[in-house]
């Protein structure tokens, strides 16, 4: 009883112990490029995307003039990638297309990590009524067509602000998640510590937020990458159905505007539909890559025989 | 020792329920599993179904205004006259608050009656479903069982094979086809195949049948549908067979890694055997669950594949009707959806509580 009740102390120290915080940070970086070489490409991947997407528009001129003559036109010394339906330049957009689309897709991770972390454990620690009202209405949210939800609530909010857009993406994008972090912090509170901590009578929220939630990070963070390719393609979708004010520039918005004006049609359309196709393509891959990666460093068991 | 511990009160404890309890059978029933279980399911469809018809009210423009508002430039109708003339044709009483038009929609329903569809005027909502739906639920679930397939002996070879370049090569496949969600690979066929290179004749292509195709069971009606089907089937395979092959994968491995397995190979019961019977059989268990929800995704999962493909299933169709707000036909559509979707989820449950019967006494 008494090791029992002491555990949790000893697991708390190691946990939050200050001096031993830089080894292991150093050495799961050395792990990481060690063990994970696709993992250490598709970090790379994704930090030439976001540079690109940051810096990049800074060495771009703000106005991107019609060429006149050359409607989807292929790659030449003036426009690496060609033009598109309006003879404008095709590289230009895709620097400037992807800022926004990154930015709302990690907030709405960032929103929808944090709704369905806190509600899923709240949900398993509690139990009884709450739980069974979380788990109806995740029921319920899941089961709704989620491109009906999306039209709906884009056209309720004017869709200019893009923390509207990862709002309303975050309110459809919960509930798997929350589903897999209720079943999680299950199995995890029937462990010793949580017990112990548990009869000490430290509260809920203390146990949720000390002793939980930080044995369950590398979950969290493996879901925040997912949740973020899960927002990647809900904007693709609101852009292509026309759902979002379609002004500016953006990938999602190229290829709308791609299949809007024909390019399915056009055999010289190719590298105006391709371009932001790939660019999308690439960017989930590396963040699927990403996350993959991130479970082998934290779940060492699956990488061993 | 412990396991002597462990067995006993598990042996016991069967013995001390019939003791104590001798409740009536309707309480037994109320209190069953599947009983709440399938009473939760109805209550999310009534729920679902419910919220679809106040949303779909709520998206911006509705077909009577936009009929109201064309009469009246078209023709120079005064907007009453305009009015009486959308109301005689879409059978819809304009004025009527919206909570009694969702009384009588649910009136309706409880006959069995979808109503008629608004923009395709004179047909019912449930013949334009049962006109469209088989070619989706042909296509997609052809599509499903096909992925299923392949991707489970994919991902067995692949847990077999570790380390390999030959695992290294079908993971980087996996991982690149399930990053490309279904309708940009629709897109990306089209254009390099489809129209740059001109290998797939995809005009030749669109249609569930080649037009003056009958309907009938031969060898040629069932030639053109799967080529006409062929190039949505092959979007919907490469694009969710990297699920199945990574799930398998770690299934396997798990499998592999079970006491009766290294008990099998040490009774020297042929490798072969070993991995199909003993593994296989038990890796494969998780993904059927798998299977089943999936298979409630069958009807909505066409929605943007169709259109670009023009393949003439309920995924076209749902797509138009979103456009032009036809409300019976979307509410008839999406209570197919919904329906497919709970009633495959209570499958997937029910099925896993027979694999498992410590989910079936509830939680602890």
């Amino acid at each position: 009883m008494n090791q029992a009740v002491l555990s949790p102390e000893i697991q708390g120290a190691n946990d939050s112990g200050e001096l031993s915080e830089p080894v292991t940070q150093r050495s799961y970086w050395h792990n990481f490029v060690a063990n994970n070489k696709v993992g250490t490409a598709a970090l790379i991947v994704l930090a030439a995307i976001l540079l690109l997407a940051t810096i990049g528009p800074f060495f771009m001129a703000d106005s991107n003039p019609s060429d006149g003559r050359d409607v989807f036109a292929s790659p030449s010394r003036e426009h690496w990638l060609g033009t598109d339906y309006m003879a404008r330049d095709t590289w230009h957009q895709i620097v400037r297309g992807g800022g926004s689309l990154l930015v709302v897709a990690a907030a709405a991770a960032i929103m929808s990590t944090a709704i369905s972390v806190v509600f899923g454990a709240l949900a398993a620690m509690i139990g009884g009524k709450f739980d069974a009202t979380v788990l109806t209405i995740t029921d319920v949210v899941l089961t709704v067509p989620p491109i009906i939800l999306l039209g709906v609530l884009a056209a309720f909010v004017r869709l200019n602000s893009a923390w509207l857009l990862a709002l309303i993406l975050a309110v459809t994008g919960w509930p798997t998640l929350l589903l897999a972090v209720r079943s999680q912090v299950l199995s995890l509170k029937e462990r010793e510590y949580i017990e112990a901590a548990r009869m000490l009578d430290l509260g809920t929220t203390r146990i949720l937020f000390r002793e939980v939630l930080p044995n369950m990070m590398s979950y969290i963070v493996i879901n925040f990458v997912s949740g973020m390719t899960g927002a990647i393609y809900g904007q693709v979708i609101l852009y292509f159905l026309g759902l979002v004010s379609l002004a500016g520039n953006n990938w999602g918005l190229m290829i709308q505007q791609g299949y809007a004006q024909g390019a399915l049609n056009n055999r010289d359309a190719l590298w105006y539909v391709m371009s932001p196709i790939f660019m999308i393509c690439v960017l989930q891959l590396s963040l699927v890559l990403i996350s993959r990666s991130l479970e082998d460093v934290f779940n060492p068991r699956l990488r061993e025989s | 020792m412990a396991d002597i511990a462990n067995v006993a009160p598990a042996t016991a404890m069967p013995v001390e329920h019939v003791q104590d309890e001798a409740p009536p059978w309707y309480t037994r029933i109320l209190g069953s599993f599947i009983f709440r279980r399938v009473l939760r399911a109805f209550l999310t469809i009534f729920f679902v179904s419910t919220l679809t018809f106040f949303l779909i009210r709520l998206l911006p423009g509705s077909p009577i205004e936009v009929y109201i508002n064309q009469q009246i430039s078209q023709f120079g109708y005064t907007y009453e006259e305009a009015r009486n003339q959308a109301e005689a044709l879409y059978a819809i009483d304009v004025d009527k608050p919206m909570f009694l038009q969702y009384l009588d929609y649910l009136n309706n329903l409880a006959h069995g009656d979808l109503g008629m569809s608004l923009t395709a005027s004179g047909t019912s909502v449930a013949s334009i479903i049962n006109s469209r739906i088989w070619w989706t639920v042909f296509s997609v679930g052809t599509a499903l069982l096909l992925s299923f397939a392949l991707g489970a002996l994919l991902g067995m070879v692949m847990a077999y094979k570790r380390n390999t370049w030959f695992e290294g090569a079908l993971s980087g496949f996996a991982s690149i086809t399930h990053s490309i969600p279904n309708y940009l690979l629709a897109i990306l066929i089209i254009v390099t195949f489809g129209v740059r290179l001109g290998w797939i004749p995809f005009t030749e292509m669109r249609g569930a049948t080649s037009s003056g195709q009958p309907v009938e069971f031969s060898f040629a009606f069932i030639w053109d549908a799967i080529y006409h089907a062929s190039l949505p089937i092959a979007v919907y395979v490469l694009t969710t067979i990297g699920g199945w092959m990574l799930l398998m994968k770690s299934s396997t491995i798990s499998a592999l890694e079970e006491d009766f397995v290294t008990a099998a190979r040490a009774r020297g019961i042929p490798e072969w055997r070993v991995l199909s019977f003993y593994v296989g059989r038990n890796a494969i268990l998780p993904l059927f669950t798998q299977l089943t929800i999936s298979i409630g995704f069958v009807v909505g999962g066409s929605l943007l594949v169709e259109p670009i493909f023009q393949y003439e299933g309920i995924g076209q169709r749902l797509f138009e009707a979103i456009r032009r707000r036809d409300y019976t036909l979307l509410q008839g559509i999406f209570l197919m959806i919904t329906i497919s979707v709970v009633v495959a989820n209570l499958l997937a449950d029910l099925l896993y509580s027979r694999l498992d019967p410590r989910i079936r006494s509830g939680k602890n």
